[in-house]
């Protein structure tokens, strides 16, 4: 990145950044207090961000609580991630019109509008690239998923802080971004100042920047942005690391710890949800009453359910047992055959969105210490 | 945003959206299996032996059915077809012209061209016998290609069997060994009582030069590969259908995995060897 | 014209049996001959036999008076029929009936039981060749067992 485009913004430059981006065309979306949460939605100001506010996170527990500052950017990750924009967890494929004894079907004239996400974080935009090479990068592609995403324009906010749940470096996705955004920003609030270092990773980002009314940094202000960001990652409380994963995972399908975690989880499908890289779809048929028109629908699913992996005859992955098992071993290995890299990115909302806190590093890191079936029976009375 | 690295270019067709094709024909096979006729009014759909179509139906929904037609004839599309759920009884009641949506073809064939020059066993399990109905066509077809060929068939009972008066010209064949066992018959059945794989030893066949394909129940295939691997057939030399819950056909919806495999996309066709640690691991 | 000790050796279930023992089981047999649809055994008769098939089919079957017959099993070429013979109270628990024209050597179970006592490792020998089609056959009826064919769920 040449130094030129690099500028120190003040807070309130952000709100010409969404001026410029909204004057553009663009649907601007970014954090906002909803539900004593953070979300991503509509931002049309300033004043819409979260200012002030962090969050408290652990496995199965999440609080907002204000900071003593006005950070825009101080809190971590909330339960909404990107993809609900990229790949709606409802959406109608086409419909159908009966015509005498047959029917014609009617496709889509799907116009999304094109996306500007202000304050994606890092370990995020890696999970929109994974997203990118599972819907859009084989053989087949999910056509509105291309037609959200070939327009969209990234803001990200490097993290300074590391969230309670966080493992983003330990799975170098984060703290902070090095490529693949439009602009890039790392706010750094002091007792005596408060800014972004905001960096341009496009031409598109540079234009956009340039109408926000921001100065050259100093020397001082990139060190200090830098520090920012590097005392995030060594604050970060979990880790789950290791190239030797995939094989571990594959060599493990009878490891006695997916019998733990069974007793413990509860299939509610949390995890899938709030995962910034879970894909999964099915599809629904609804018929007007009248029996005249009928509509095919894609909905968002779950391998947590039963009827996930049905085929005539019964499920295949009936036990609980079986479907965490499917979840982390189609995360964390079979991902690495299918796409070229871990479906994780560690950015710990399965941990803190499961209802009994159930720790995909600390399962992994339990696996990892070498089970032998039978051998596994601490705990237990 | 640089998205250059990896999104495909646009394709015309939404591979979400079905062809319409036109009912021609429906006959009954067994007491809960028929079969289904379809064409396009214009035009073709080529296929190879051992793809699936996704067939939707009018406000019903859609389901997964291998094409048990003839590859040479991409004009009319057969699909045998068992009574099970909403779909397929909606299916079932279609009448001459109405109109069934058509997505595909889609997977991974059998491998018929790699198999020539040897012997090829083919080895179907009750339903299992559709989707290997196309590659007998094709060996049939380039007979002079391969060396023996056999097809051993097992099912639940005589009033089970399909295809039966296609079964009694190929038994009638010289050029084509046709086994055919059921699990239980009652007294008017004169052919043979017991399970399919112990027709194996009673085939000839030279296990170095030969290519085994099986389809049927998991049970089933897991006894027939055992069968085989202990007359010395390879596992690089056996090829299995396998079954999941498939959605999209497009590998995209993520219902069909089998392990880090998509049975959509990378199979259902698939080399033993390559799934045999999969295989054996329960619920997976 | 083949002899009986060289149909015999040639069968599957005695390859490779020492010449000393086939001979002492050649003492033993006779070749038999069944029309199709003719009866070899019938349940409940006492089993004195048993046969090493040749050519043809043989259906095991067992009656219901509602069902007929009902075949469980059929046996043909390279194969043997019939084990009864070793264990009291040497009875058949089924019927044996010819499907179509059957060749088969017919081993006289009496005979043979003598022999074994008297030899035990002859007995051994016998004793391992039929565990082996015991044990085959056991896992062809687990199979038959879990109606792999059948549909075991009405939903879909």
């Amino acid at each position: 990145m040449k130094a030129e485009e690099r500028l120190v913004i003040r807070p309130a430059h952000i709100q010409q950044l969404i001026d410029s981006l909204i004057r553009r065309g663009y649907r601007v979306k970014g954090p906002v207090v909803r539900n004593e949460a953070v979300v991503y939605d509509d931002l049309s100001s300033l004043e819409d961000l979260p200012i002030g506010w962090t969050d408290e996170q652990g496995g199965g527990r999440y609080r907002l609580r204000r900071r003593d500052d006005e950070a825009l950017f101080g809190y971590s990750l909330g339960p909404r991630t990107w993809k609900v924009f990229l790949h709606p967890p409802e959406r109608r494929l086409w419909k159908a019109e009966r015509n005498g004894r047959g029917f014609r079907i009617i496709e889509e004239e799907e116009r999304p509008p094109l996306f500007a996400f202000i304050g994606v974080r890092p370990c995020e935009l890696h999970a929109i690239s994974i997203l990118d090479r599972v819907l859009a990068g084989g053989e087949f592609v999910d056509p509105s998923y291309r037609a959200r995403r070939e327009g969209l324009f990234v803001v990200v906010a490097n993290c300074g802080e590391a969230g309670g749940t966080c493992f983003c470096s330990s799975m170098d996705t984060g703290p902070a971004a090095a490529s693949g955004f439009d602009i890039a920003l790392t706010e750094v609030v002091t007792a005596e100042d408060h800014y972004l270092l905001a960096e341009a990773g496009t031409g598109k980002g540079a234009e956009v920047l340039g109408e926000t009314g921001g100065v050259r940094p100093g020397e001082a202000e990139i060190t200090a942005a830098r520090k920012t960001v590097e005392e995030a990652a060594a604050r970060m409380g979990r880790s789950m690391t290791g190239s030797d994963l995939k094989d571990l995972l594959y060599r493990s399908y009878e490891h006695p710890r997916w019998d733990d975690v069974a007793r413990r989880c509860l299939t509610c499908g949390n995890c899938t949800m709030v995962c910034p890289t879970c894909f999964c779809t099915t599809v629904e048929d609804r018929t007007e009453i009248t029996g005249g028109t009928a509509e095919r629908w894609q909905r968002a699913d779950s391998c947590f359910s039963a009827e996930f992996s049905y085929i005539h005859g019964g499920s295949i992955r009936s036990s609980p047992k079986a479907r965490y098992r499917h979840w982390i071993m189609h995360k964390l290995a079979a991902w690495v055959d299918q796409f070229g890299r871990s479906g994780c990115v560690g950015c710990g909302r399965c941990i803190t969105w499961c209802p009994v806190g159930i720790d995909i590093t600390e399962e992994v890191g339990a696996i990892r210490k070498n089970g032998v079936r039978g051998s596994d029976r601490e705990g237990e009375g | 945003m640089s998205t250059a690295f990896m999104m495909r270019e646009a394709d015309d067709r939404d591979p979400m959206v079905p062809r319409l094709f036109k009912v021609r024909r429906k006959w009954r096979e067994a007491r809960d299996i028929f079969t289904i006729e379809l064409s396009p009014d214009e035009g073709t759909h080529p296929f190879s032996a051992g793809q699936f179509n996704m067939l939707y139906l009018f406000g019903t929904g859609e389901v997964p059915i291998s094409i048990s037609g003839d590859p040479a004839r991409p004009e009319v599309l057969l699909h045998t077809i068992r009574t099970l759920g909403a779909v397929t009884r909606a299916l079932q009641r279609l009448k001459t012209d109405d109109l069934v949506g058509v997505r595909g073809p889609f997977g991974n064939p059998w491998p018929v061209d790699e198999a020539e020059g040897g012997d090829v066993v083919l080895v179907a399990g009750g339903l299992g016998l559709a989707p290997l109905r196309p590659v007998l066509y094709t060996l049939l077809a380039r007979r002079r290609s391969y060396g023996r060929i056999a097809l051993l068939y097992g099912a639940r009972k005589p009033e089970d069997l399909l295809f039966k008066r296609e079964l009694e010209r190929w038994r009638g064949r010289f050029d084509l060994d046709v086994e055919i066992t059921v699990d239980i018959a009652t007294g008017d059945w004169l052919g043979n009582v017991g399970v399919v794989t112990k027709l194996i030893p009673g085939v000839p066949f030279d296990p170095l030069s030969s290519v085994a394909m099986v389809c049927g129940p998991e049970v089933m295939m897991r006894f027939t590969v055992k069968e085989l691997l202990r007359h010395g057939l390879a596992e690089e030399r056996i090829f299995l259908s396998m079954e999941r819950n498939m959605k999209c056909g497009l590998g995209l919806c993520g219902h069909c995995q089998f392990g880090p495999l998509f049975v959509c996309r990378d199979g259902p066709v698939f080399q033993y060897s390559r799934i045999k640690e999969l295989f054996r691991v329960r619920e997976i | 014209m083949r002899t009986l000790e060289d149909i015999l050796l040639r069968h599957p279930f005695l390859k490779g049996l020492d010449q000393k023992y086939l001979k002492l089981i050649v003492g033993c047999a006779s070749n038999v001959r069944f029309r199709a649809g003719e009866f070899i055994f019938r349940e409940g008769e006492e089993a004195n036999h048993f046969y090493i098939i040749r050519h043809g089919k043989v259906a095991l079957e067992a009656f219901s008076p509602e069902r007929g017959a009902i075949t469980i099993q059929t046996i043909g070429e390279g194969e043997i029929l019939g084990w009864s013979w070793l264990f009291p109270p040497y009875h058949w628990p089924f019927d044996a009936r010819a499907v179509e024209l059957t060749r088969a050597i017919a081993l006289d179970g009496k005979c043979l039981r003598n022999k074994c006592e008297q030899d035990h490792d002859l007995g051994y020998e016998l004793m391992k060749r039929f565990a082996y089609i015991m044990d085959q056959r056991l896992q062809a009826t687990r199979l038959q067992l879990l109606d792999v064919y059948g549909v075991h769920d009405e939903r879909g």
